[in-house]
């Protein structure tokens, strides 16, 4: 049985003028070990499907209309606000896309890591490998083992130092990778990157997406990959869904749907990659194209 | 850390000095700033020591000398001598410690109480916002001075009655920077990763957004002591709060009314006292400003 099922998702944003569906019945399922490719254009529900996940949608101005969402076989649809607090962290982990702001300033790193590990540690007291007999003393010193381990993990270098940094010391790819280290403190199951590479060049996308390859490999996690960078999908993803204005239009393994797509939406995103082979005036066509198809 | 040093335990902390010799670089932009640092050092220091190094001590104790009363500023009386013959230099630098005390008392009250105020409201919105600020609203339409007098009144005169009227008065501006920042900062995405870690309310409010809008509210207090002086100052002046012959800038000006222009030294020395504090902290406020917030530069 898949780890989440979203079936048939529905969620409206209230706006100036009037409800707006945003999301309109999204069906999509994640496995432990499969990293599943969320694409789509801006605007076309890949990060709600992501925040719905984990509730963490304000409502209002956003209202589900219907559907559900069981992990692990409780809909999380029902569950309140203290249920879903429990989850987050220990459960669901989540990276965002920009590295820049998604740290605290006022903080040191380990700070930040410490605190998110101790209060992962007091649902959990196994993930400092200690008692729940441990002082406080012994487990602010586990803590703080386990986040130099979690960013030496996550390629860090000299990460017993360097935890003593601000975020504005590091480089947006090394705050990055400290935060996929602190989603993963709580040793969740299920992490959703929402474009996680995104603001990042090249070199360290690789880097990154290294890391949470080998992660899903080592641990067993199911990763919700969120991204437009098709590419990045080629390069990673076990599993595709395309999302096109709040719905699922073609979803599968990642070779079916990428060298066969179905949908002319998936046809046109394909399309719409630029190759050197391209001449000026040919993405253009593809939009034509796409807009024909509608 | 004494293991092995690598190049970049080097970066760590000379970027701390870095950032240091920064804020110090901007605060010594402006010479005023620096100036500020000199009265409000002095003032400090005055405040500490000053009943103890006044050339005459019997005066504060409410000894009073007929003889020599009226004598204008001379090598034995600075500042010259008040209407019951009391040396005005040992008067002005004895208030020093009254009015401080005070000044600080109002606005550390009012910033604890404003930010608590504003905070919750910024922070859960809705209804609690509307009551709250509506609220702070009220009490803002009511002229400080009035209601501070209505409280001393009601409270009894006393110096920590005044300094509690005047805070319950004062904190409606923290409350609104207060709830400006929080509202600015709850949308940060920090807020949004640490919800995503499972931090409930309390733990985003206190570890994520709390320390993140603590510079304006000092930069705030800084101005707003100088001004509190000037309100315990009036206070004094309208005879509510401090008593005579408690040394105080306010009492001594009022007393000094009738004794002008012609004895003109028992009023402008302790006015010159609560324009220099006043002064003073207002400059220091602009210079903090500078440093923990730079693009409010004109």
């Amino acid at each position: 049985m898949a780890l989440v099922e979203i079936r048939n998702l529905h969620l409206a944003m209230r706006t100036h003028d009037g409800e707006i569906p945003v999301l309109r019945g999204i069906n999509l399922e994640l496995e432990r070990g499969r990293i599943t490719g969320v694409v789509g254009e801006t605007g076309s529900g890949k990060s709600l499907t992501g925040l719905s996940i984990s509730k963490l949608v304000p409502t209002p101005p956003g209202r589900y209309l219907s559907g559900s969402i069981l992990y692990n076989g409780q809909d999380l649809m029902q569950a309140d606000e203290g249920a879903m607090q429990a989850l987050r962290g220990r459960e669901i982990g989540m990276i965002f896309q920009d590295p820049t702001t998604n740290l605290n300033p006022s903080f040191r790193i380990a700070t930040q890591m410490i605190d998110i590990a101790l209060s992962a540690a007091s649902k959990d007291p196994a993930i400092l490998g200690l008692g729940s007999m441990a002082s406080r003393r012994e487990r602010r010193i586990a803590a703080r083992a386990r986040a130099v381990e979690m960013l030496g993990r996550v390629g860090i270098p000299e990460p017993a130092e360097r935890i003593d940094a601000y975020p504005h010391q590091f480089s947006g790819g090394m705050r990055q990778r400290v935060l996929i280290a602190m989603a993963l403190l709580g040793r969740p199951r299920l992490l959703i990157a929402d474009e996680p590479t995104t603001a990042l060049d090249v070199s360290v996308q690789a880097q990154v997406l290294r890391v949470i390859y080998d992660l899903v490999r080592e641990r067993d996690l199911a990763v919700m990959f969120i991204t437009h960078n098709l590419g990045v999908v080629a390069q990673i993803c076990d599993d595709v869904a395309v999302l096109r204005t709040g719905e699922v239009v073609e979803s599968g393994p990642v070779s079916t749907v990428l060298k066969s797509p179905n949908h002319a939406y998936t046809k046109a995103l394909l399309v719409s990659v630029p190759t050197r082979a391209m001449r000026r005036g040919d993405l253009r066509v593809a939009f034509e194209g796409e807009g024909a198809a509608e | 850390m004494s293991a092995k040093r690598g190049p970049s335990d080097r970066v760590a902390p000379s970027r701390q000095r870095v950032a240091l010799s920064r804020a110090f670089y901007r605060f010594n932009q402006n010479p005023l700033s620096i100036l500020s640092v000199f009265i409000v050092g002095a003032l400090l220091i005055i405040a500490v020591i000053g009943p103890l190094i006044v050339p005459f001590p019997d005066h504060l104790l409410g000894q009073t000398n007929p003889a020599s009363r009226f004598l204008p500023p001379s090598g034995d009386h600075w500042f010259g001598t008040n209407e019951v013959g009391q040396d005005i230099f040992t008067l002005v630098l004895a208030g020093a410690r009254i009015s401080l005390l005070c000044g600080l008392g109002v606005v550390v009250m009012a910033a604890v109480i404003g930010t608590i105020i504003g905070t919750i409201s910024g922070f859960f919105g809705r209804w609690v916002d509307e009551v709250l600020m509506r609220f702070t609203d009220l009490v803002l339409t009511l002229p400080a001075l009035i209601l501070a007098m209505a409280i001393a009144a009601s409270l009894g005169p006393s110096i920590l009655n005044m300094t509690i009227a005047l805070a319950l008065a004062w904190w409606p501006g923290f409350a609104r920077i207060a709830r400006g920042e929080v509202l600015s900062k709850k949308e940060e995405l920090f807020v949004l990763g640490a919800k995503a870690q499972g931090a409930g309310a309390t733990r985003i409010l206190l570890r994520h957004i709390l320390p993140n809008i603590t510079s304006p509210i000092i930069v705030k207090m800084s101005l707003d002591v100088g001004f509190a002086i000037l309100a315990v100052a009036s206070l004094g002046f309208i005879g509510i709060g401090v008593r005579p012959p408690t040394p105080e800038w306010g009492v001594m000006l009022s007393v000094s009314r009738s004794n002008m222009p012609h004895y003109w030294w028992t009023a402008v020395f302790p006015g010159l006292a609560i324009f220099l504090s006043v002064l003073g902290f207002n400059l220091l406020g602009d210079g903090l400003r500078d440093v923990f917030d730079p693009k409010a530069r004109r």
